[in-house]
C-alpha cells in the first residue's frame, strides 16, 4: 500500500509537507512504548502512537519505518518535525483515537507483519 | 583478509535531543560496509537500547564499536548509579524509570532483555555508585570466530 492512499483514505493531516508521501507502507504497528517498537515493529511499517517528542523520529529512522501517525489530534513538538524532515520520516496527525484509526487502517487492508 | 574498523561515540546523560544519534551513526557505518540487513536491524535495536540506558540513567558514557568481517563488538560504558540486581534488571517489565521517563514511552523494562535477544552474547558488569559496562556482539557470518 502507498502512504498517499492512507493519507487520503483516512483524511490525515500531513505535518511534514516537504517530504514525499509517495512511498510504500508494508504493514502497521501500534505502540506508545519505544522499546516495543524497536523490538517488534517490522521495517516499512507505519507507526501509530500518541508520543510526540523527537525521539520517535530516531526510533522510526533506526527501524526504517515508513511514517508516523499521531492520534487524538496530538500536536508534534517543533523539534520533532524538524528532525522528521532531516531523517525523511513523514508525520501525519488524525483526530481519531488509536482504536478508531487502527480499525480504519485494517479496513484499508493494512496488516501487522 | 580482515578489514577492521573501530570508533567511539560519547553520550551525555539526560541529553534526549541527541538520543539515538550514536546508534544511527553505527547503523550508517554497518550499511556502508555492506553488512546484511538482518544483522544491522539486530545491532540497531541493541545499540539504541544501550544508548538510551546511558541517557536515561547515567551522567555520561561512551559507546565503543569494533567491526570486523565476521563480528560487530560493542562496549557501552557509563558513569552512573550502577545496577544493584542484574538478574532483576534483566526481567522483562522490571524498570526503575521515573514517571516522566515512562510518559515518554521509555522505561518499559524491555531494554536489557531486548539487547540480550538481539545479540549473540551480552555481558553486564556493574559497580554501585560507579557505573555499568555492557559488552555485546553479533556474528555477521555463521562460521565466524567463536568466542571462548
Amino acid at each position: 500500500m502507498n502512504l498517499q492512499e492512507i493519507v487520503n483514505g483516512l483524511s490525515l493531516e500531513v505535518k511534514t509537507p516537504s517530504l514525499s508521501i509517495d512511498r510504500d507502507v508494508t504493514g502497521g504497528y501500534v505502540s506508545d512504548l519505544l522499546s516495543d517498537v524497536m523490538g517488534n515493529a517490522a521495517e516499512g511499517s507505519v507507526w501509530v502512537t500518541l508520543q510526540i517528542h523527537l525521539n520517535i523520529v530516531a526510533v522510526a529512522s533506526l527501524k526504517g519505518l515508513s511514517g508516523i501517525i499521531l492520534v487524538n489530534n496530538r500536536i508534534p513538538d517543533t523539534d520533532t518535525l524538524k528532525r522528521a524532515v532531516e531523517e525523511d520520516i513523514p508525520i501525519m496527525t488524525s483526530p481519531l483515537s488509536t482504536f478508531e484509526l487502527v480499525g480504519r487502517l485494517y479496513a484499508l487492508g493494512l496488516r501487522c507483519r | 583478509m580482515t578489514n577492521t574498523e573501530e570508533g567511539v561515540f560519547f553520550l551525555t546523560g539526560k541529553d534526549f535531543t541527541n538520543a539515538g544519534a550514536a546508534s544511527s551513526s553505527l547503523k550508517g557505518i554497518l550499511e556502508r560496509r555492506g553488512v546484511p540487513p538482518d544483522i544491522i536491524r539486530r545491532m540497531a535495536i541493541a545499540a539504541f537500547e544501550a544508548e538510551l540506558n546511558v541517557i536515561i540513567y547515567a551522567v555520561a558514557g561512551m559507546m565503543k564499536y569494533r567491526v570486523t568481517d565476521t563480528e560487530i563488538f560493542v562496549t557501552v560504558q557509563d558513569m552512573g548509579q550502577g545496577i544493584p540486581d542484574i538478574e532483576l534488571a534483566m526481567t522483562e517489565g522490571y524498570s526503575t524509570a521515573t514517571d516522566h521517563i515512562r510518559e515518554m514511552g521509555f522505561g518499559s523494562g524491555m531494554g536489557l532483555p531486548n539487547i540480550k535477544k538481539s545479540t549473540d552474547n551480552l555481558a553486564i558488569n556493574s559497580v554501585m555508585g560507579e557505573g555499568t559496562t555492557l559488552e555485546f556482539f553479533i556474528r555477521i557470518r555463521s562460521g565466524g570466530t567463536e568466542q571462548a
